[in-house]
């Protein structure tokens, strides 16, 4: 089991008492694509980052099992950490433009590192970019190679990323909501990228969205998130006979190209899906 | 209402809009889809004013409009931006922030215009004392439309008005901009790449690609898949396949 989650609780302290940010979530996760999908705020950012222990020192997390290829996450030292964050599991988060750094070259990021974590020379890092780029499905990788963030488009940037986090050939990759900031052409050529180097490269994929039509494109199985708690986990071809009111209520009030609607559907919020 | 005829707009070597004409008639709704870089939102900044640096013909009105425009030009159209967390000033409450458009156009009753500006994009009078920071994303963008409302504008020129906002709040939001248009008699310019987005919204479509208006067609044909240009039928496909919940993965699109 690459990634075994059970009973994980998230809890930020508020004036008022600590408030559960998440609650409750099991969640298991093999050499599979899953997707995460939530509104903001239902706690699917943090679930999937309390796998690297990515969160904030005031989280209070808590579970009966949190492990990440058998590593206990939650008990794990800073040094076991590292050898997990980066190497072993990669993250891409929304926007390039705020995840790259701006004075360096895109090559010279992806040879920083592959460096890091792989060692070798400058020459064979450098070289290791250019082989990475041209694995993302960059045309010219030579010369994105020699290009600053800025001098990017936001596609193209997001591609880069991709290739910095194939880097250490991790086992896991999650990805955070990668296409958000893009138009649907490029959303649809990044996410098929991932979707087949994932396949390629045999890693569990951890797919975060608030799309659910779109995720169920590109995963196996899909976990529905609601106010820090899993309503509902199904098999992405099951998505058109979901039961829970929630996830139905996202399918139906997206605009559709299929037929004409003259008023949207609106999620009537159901107190009860807070649960106990 | 607007006429748009050969309209440029250039940045230094590139022509980000070239030779690009449509028409929108008086309380319609006109939708601009296009990929990044497309130049639909140098469309719509053309238009608005904010770039001065264009050439050809716009008509707002019956007034050919200078590159600089007056203050009732600025009354009588208004924008809302995509990131309503970056149009709204942080340090101002909603009640300064509805209140500035009032101020600068000289208009009175600003109590009771601020009361039914709230009131219409469905927020409760509390929010009007709350900084932007306590305020959801949605409640945000509906904060937005209502500054654009303030002074009583005929034309809103609206650029990716939900693509920062989550399915649920973007139905919300899209209902209220339909309900705003019948209750106001507005004219709507819709910018989005979302092209389930301006078809629910618009009657009349405009397919931009780099730099050019493609195609001009109606929500119906588009729905229907009467299209004549081919980046309008890859765009089409390419939406309708991604919006149906299924497993299969993509069958291979391919950029044109």
């Amino acid at each position: 089991m690459l990634v075994e989650i059970q009973n994980l609780r998230i809890q930020f302290p508020t004036p008022t008492g600590l408030s559960d940010a998440v609650r409750n979530v099991s969640l298991t996760l093999q050499q599979e694509k899953l997707g995460i999908v939530g509104e903001s705020g239902s706690g699917k950012s943090l679930t999937a980052r309390s796998i690297l222990r990515l969160l904030p020192s005031y989280a209070i997390t808590t579970a009966d099992t949190l492990t990440f290829d058998g590593i206990d996450v939650l008990r794990a030292n800073e040094a076991t950490l590292r050898s997990i964050r980066g190497t072993r599991a990669g993250l891409i988060l929304q926007d390039p433009k705020y995840s790259l750094n701006p004075v360096m070259t895109a090559g010279a990021q992806i040879a920083e590192a592959w460096r890091v974590h792989r060692g070798g020379s400058r020459k064979v890092a450098e070289k290791a970019a250019i082989d990475l780029l041209a694995q993302v499905q960059i045309r010219d990788p030579a010369r994105v190679a020699q290009a600053y963030p800025h001098e990017l488009s936001g596609g193209m940037g997001q591609r880069v990323m991709i290739a910095m986090m194939l880097a250490p050939d991790p086992e896991l990759l999650i990805a955070d909501e990668p296409t958000s900031a893009l138009d649907a052409t490029v959303q649809a050529e990044i996410l098929r990228l991932i979707e087949d180097l994932v396949s390629r490269r045999g890693m569990g994929l951890i797919l975060i969205s608030h799309d659910l039509p779109l995720v169920s494109h590109f995963c196996d199985r899909v976990a529905v998130m609601y106010a820090g708690r899993i309503v509902e986990e199904l098999r992405a071809s099951e998505l058109t006979s979901a039961r829970h009111p929630y996830t139905r209520g996202l399918l139906e009030c997206l605009p559709t190209l299929s037929h004409k609607q003259t008023r949207l559907a609106v999620m009537q919020r159901d107190p009860s899906w807070l649960g106990e | 209402m607007i006429e748009v005829a050969a309209l440029h707009v250039r940045f230094a070597e590139i022509e980000a809009v070239k030779d690009v004409s449509f028409e929108v008639a008086r309380g319609e709704s006109f939708g601009l889809v296009g990929e990044s870089g497309s130049g639909k939102s140098t469309v719509l900044r053309a238009l608005s004013g904010l770039n001065a640096d264009w050439t050809g013909r716009v008509v707002i009105d019956g007034d050919i409009m200078a590159p600089r425009r007056g203050k009732d030009f600025h009354r009588r159209v208004q924008m809302v931006f995509q990131d309503p967390y970056g149009s709204l000033h942080p340090r101002q409450t909603v009640d300064r922030l509805l209140s500035e458009p009032l101020l600068v156009h000289r208009m009175d009753n600003i109590e009771r215009r601020i009361m039914r500006a709230l009131n219409e994009v469905a927020l409760s009078p509390e929010v009007r004392f709350r900084y932007p920071h306590q305020l959801s994303g949605g409640q945000r963008q509906r904060v937005a439309i209502a500054r654009a409302l303030m002074a009583e504008p005929e034309v809103l020129l609206l650029d990716e008005p939900t693509s920062a906002l989550d399915v649920s709040v973007q139905a919300e939001v899209l209902n209220l901009l339909s309900d705003l248009q019948q209750a106001r008699g507005l004219t709507y310019i819709l910018v989005s790449h979302n092209l389930a987005v301006v078809a629910h919204l618009c009657d009349r479509i405009g397919v931009m690609q780099g730099g050019e208006l493609v195609e001009l067609l109606s929500a119906d044909d588009l729905r229907a898949g009467r299209t004549k240009h081919a980046h309008t039928a890859a765009l089409r496909e390419l939406s309708i396949e991604l919006e149906e919940p299924e497993a299969e993965t993509l069958s291979g699109f391919q950029r044109k």
